[in-house]
């Protein structure tokens, strides 16, 4: 894991999670900018799933559970997807908070998969 | 735009999932896949440790899944599924929430509920009122006894 990568990953999914709720409390229903937040939230995961599998190779290890760490990982991974589909199934304001939801939980998780990763002791 | 006749077109046919429902329904999911990924971590890794901590997590997360899944689904027979796993959901915070502060030895780990669902900021202990209220405030048509 690359801590200043994943602070980042940490201020965008928390930036697009309050976007979201903010621009969804005001009204706006889901658009571009809302569901695109959302799809760079899910390729910074995605980039994050490459660095864990790469990083044991050049002796950055975990130092808490892997397993806890890959299940808040995939789990992660889930989270934008279905929010977006969940989001256009119907398109109103609620649905851009869940957006905004979807995207703070995955800030949470990506926090805590830094804690397992850096200060957890399996 | 489509929202504002999607918003109000689909409750006249027992479909109780539209507007703040669906953030409800969200929410429910987030929580159902945090109970799965917890229990099964706990299971996975270390079940030996706290066999009955460990079973309540598991319990915990399935009655999570089907709650949300009967919010989504309408017709009677879903509502009253709802109405069963969420009072299930209210009972199992408030008891294992008082049991794991008045006898912590009993749950040695964190389950979903310890502590009145602290871990998760308390969404566990308000989750379920909110259910009750959408449940209550939305009851099936006539038209739609399935």
């Amino acid at each position: 894991m690359i801590e200043w990568f994943t602070w980042v990953q940490l201020a965008v999914a928390g930036a697009a999670g309050l976007l979201c709720i903010v621009l969804g409390l005001a009204g706006r229903v889901p658009n571009d900018l809302t569901n695109g937040a959302l799809v760079l939230v899910e390729l910074l995961l995605i980039a994050q799933l490459v660095v864990a599998i790469a990083a044991p190779a050049f002796g950055n290890e975990a130092t808490g559970s892997v397993l806890e760490f890959y299940t808040y990982l995939v789990g992660a991974l889930l989270l934008p997807p279905v929010a977006i589909v969940w989001a256009l199934l119907e398109r109103s304001r609620w649905s851009t908070v869940v957006l905004g939801v979807a995207a703070l939980a995955v800030a949470v998780m990506v926090y805590r998969m830094l804690q397992i990763w850096t200060v957890q002791q399996a | 735009m489509t929202e504002v006749r999607n918003a109000r077109g689909k409750t006249r046919n027992g479909r109780r999932m539209t507007g703040i429902g669906r953030l409800l329904v969200a929410v429910y999911g987030v929580l159902a896949l945090a109970a799965i990924g917890r229990s099964f971590v706990q299971i996975a890794s270390r079940f030996e440790e706290a066999p009955l901590a460990y079973t309540l997590s598991a319990l915990a997360a399935v009655v999570y899944v089907v709650a949300t899944v009967a919010l989504i689904r309408s017709g009677r027979g879903w509502y009253r599924v709802a109405w069963a796993t969420i009072a299930f959901e209210l009972t199992g915070v408030i008891v294992v929430g008082t049991v794991s502060i008045v006898f912590p030895a009993l749950f040695p780990d964190d389950t979903v509920w310890s502590w009145f669902g602290r871990g998760y900021l308390f969404i566990p202990l308000v989750l379920p009122v909110l259910g009750m209220w959408w449940l209550a405030t939305h009851r099936p048509s006539e038209a739609d006894a399935a």
